[in-house]
């Protein structure tokens, strides 16, 4: 409001108009120019990275390798989807990779040792995960103990139950004829429900996309022409499609990372379309702001810190899935930084309310290509390490220049 | 000039306070306050630091409860113990730093804690009433799907206001809505506080700018160590007279300073 008012003859203008093709690209184009990244640098980063693989080494983009990259995202990224939630509320949780090992302990015991029927296995190990998320909450909104604090406690104490936990034993072989092993290993989607799904999924897309739009045109609200919505769908289709007739050339897509695309897909419909998910931002934005608005401060916290660290714990069941066992490193080593560096690297901000549930999706198949890539050049884990601490580094500056970038246009 | 004579519009007061006193602790911030607010009236609280005009808000706020007083609506008496009680007897506050949130747009701010729809956000519904009450303060946004960050601040103060209205309250109270803004948006926000009375609500201006009291405000309540310390009806009164009030003397360092330079030139 930079004009002077001259009273009450002022209307709002509403932007009736549809909105064209090339309104959009130029909207898109501001956003970026204003420091408003979203996940448009980790994609530019992930085409690069392939393509600098696949020069250095021509088997990085057969079906077969990329067939073993989804199964590996899929266990860590299931993990990063819990660090994105608590990110987004400006918190952090350093024991996602504990809580994982736990999970993959009580999986073991229960279900090896014990001979607990798995599914009840499984569900004892996630309430596991989602009452220590409950503890955390409750140590949180009852003593303002900083989170980095707490989980880096929990780190520790739940290393030391899953160590109790796993006994004298150590190690734990999970059977491979087993439903949640084959499941993990050895279950792809067939050809031809990968084609139905991808169809569907573009349909899918258009359908709800077209009714929303028809009804913001019916409103005299901005809207978007049907030809977008068109080329969108017809882009995802495209893309879908693509990836499975690709992966298909091998033995397919893993039902592991099917189920993972569909937990990023729940979590983004979770933050962006209900009113948790309104009020998980509004906590990250302005704390102060959301508790005056009447949200339930204290609940969002707990929440989301159950919904992380049961994220954590069916990471840690799909990770011990995938190897077959559960043993005393199940989620030690790097599953911890990975799966908080992809959360940063797919475009979530440390600084809490920016970010996607995308970006867990993004960032895990950028550290695993990274990986992946590295493996094939017959480097050793020295350089993937460095390499892949680059790259976090990398996004994390990124995510600091464009919140500089922000401030600059006056949009911080 | 009795007090009874003093109000613009109709008999019973929206809201009244009655002898409202606050102690924290050993200090009073408030001892035996009374205060009235009318509908379609806009009412300014001036005083000095630590008059008591922010606790005198954060009563009507539900944010603190008096110590001793009676508070009554439309002529009951009511209590006022929380933000929600508040709210559900229709007083509505927009504070100083507004509690907005950067990251969330304009339509999802206006209806932040009180969103639309059951399952899944109704984000049309939303963007339409966001229109309608935009409209309703004449207030122009170029659109209401960008971030509040990207707004400036006689629009995020609009935002705020805009947002107060959405509990459809009787009173909107404004603690130092100018306070942070330049003259174009002091303008602007003027406009919306005479919007907003002509909307048939009463408005609690709080303000240590007496131009803007004396361009908006139909009455000056003067607040001085925490007690009444007059009550003037706007046309009436002259800027020498509030600030008397105010500081609690005809002779103050405001009167001696616009004395010293009316003389200045001759000396």
């Amino acid at each position: 409001m930079t004009t002077p008012t001259t009273g009450s003859n002022r209307v709002v203008t509403a932007t009736s108009k549809q909105r064209r093709i090339g309104d959009s690209l130029l909207a898109f184009k501001q956003r970026l120019s204003d420091g408003d990244l979203g996940s448009t640098p980790v994609v530019i980063g992930l085409v690069i990275i392939w393509v600098v693989f696949q020069i250095l080494n021509p088997t990085f983009l057969t079906a077969p390798n990329l067939v073993n990259l989804a199964l590996q995202c899929a266990a860590v990224g299931t993990i990063s989807i819990g660090v994105v939630l608590v990110l987004l509320l400006g918190q952090i949780d350093l024991s996602v990779g504990s809580i994982s090992g736990l999970a993959a302990a009580i999986l073991g015991v229960t279900f090896v040792q014990w001979d607990w029927p798995v599914v009840a296995s499984i569900i004892v190990a996630l309430l596991a995960g989602a009452a220590i998320g409950a503890f955390y909450g409750f140590l949180y909104t009852r003593f303002g103990v900083p989170t980095f604090i707490i989980t880096l406690a929990g780190l520790l104490g739940v290393l030391g139950l899953q160590l109790w936990v796993l006994g004298d034993d150590g190690s734990i072989n999970l059977p491979f004829d087993s439903w949640i092993v084959r499941f993990a290993q050895q279950m792809f989607l067939p050809d031809v429900v990968s084609y139905i799904a991808a169809v569907a999924a573009a349909g899918l897309y258009f359908w709800v996309t077209f009714r929303a739009q028809r009804r913001r045109a019916a409103a005299g609200l901005g809207s978007m022409h049907i030809t977008e919505t068109a080329i969108r769908a017809l882009s995802l289709l495209l893309l879908l499609g693509f990836g499975s007739w690709y992966l298909n050339k091998d033995r397919g897509i893993g039902l592991m990372f099917v189920l993972f695309v569909m937990l990023v897909v729940c979590a983004n419909y979770m933050l962006t379309r209900t009113k948790w998910g309104r009020s998980v931002y509004a906590v990250g934005g302005n704390v102060e702001a959301a508790r005056r608005a009447g949200i339930r401060v204290n609940r969002v916290y707990i929440s989301v810190f159950m919904a992380a660290t049961t994220f954590a714990a069916l990471g840690g069941i799909l990770a011990a899935a995938r190897l077959a066992a559960a043993n005393q490193s199940s989620g030690g080593s790097d599953v911890n930084l990975t799966a908080i560096a992809a959360a940063v690297i797919g475009g979530t901000s440390l600084f809490g309310g920016r970010g996607s549930a995308w970006s867990a999706l993004l960032g895990i198949v950028v550290i695993m290509s990274i990986s992946s890539g590295l493996t094939l050049l017959s480097l050793d884990s020295s350089v993937r390490y460095m390499v892949t601490g680059a790259v976090l580094l990398l996004a994390v500056i990124v995510d600091a220049i464009s919140r500089r970038s922000r401030a600059v246009h006056g949009i911080a | 000039m009795p007090i009874e004579d003093l109000h613009v519009v109709e008999e019973v007061p929206v809201f009244s306070l009655r002898g409202v006193t606050k102690n924290f602790g050993a200090v009073k911030a408030l001892q035996g306050v009374d205060f009235d607010v009318y509908a379609g009236e806009v009412v300014a609280v001036v005083g000095d630091n630590g008059a008591g005009k922010t606790t005198l808000v954060k009563i009507l706020a539900g944010d603190h409860r008096a110590t001793s007083g009676e508070v009554f609506h439309q002529g009951e008496q009511v209590t006022i113990d929380s933000p929600a009680d508040a709210r559900e007897l229709g007083i509505a506050t927009v504070f100083q730093d507004l509690a907005l949130c950067d990251n969330l747009d304009v339509v999802a701010n206006l209806f932040l804690g009180r969103e639309v729809g059951d399952m899944a956000l109704d984000e049309v519904e939303m963007e339409q009433r966001a229109w309608a009450l935009l409209r309703q303060l004449s207030a122009k946004l170029p659109t209401v799907r960008t971030p509040i960050a990207s707004l400036s601040g006689g629009q995020r103060q609009t935002v705020a206001i805009a947002r107060s209205l959405v509990g459809d309250p009787a009173v909107v109270v404004l603690d130092e809505p100018t306070a942070a803004l330049g003259v174009a948006q002091t303008a602007e926000v003027l406009n919306l506080i005479e919007r907003l009375r002509e909307n048939g609500l009463g408005v609690v201006l709080i303000s240590h700018n007496m131009a803007d009291v004396q361009a908006v405000a139909d009455r000056v309540v003067v607040l001085r160590l925490g007690k009444n310390n007059g009550e003037f009806r706007v046309p009436d009164v002259s800027y020498e007279q509030i600030i008397a009030a105010i500081t609690g003397a005809t002779d103050n360092a405001v009167s001696r300073r616009a004395q010293a330079s009316t003389e200045g030139p001759q000396a």
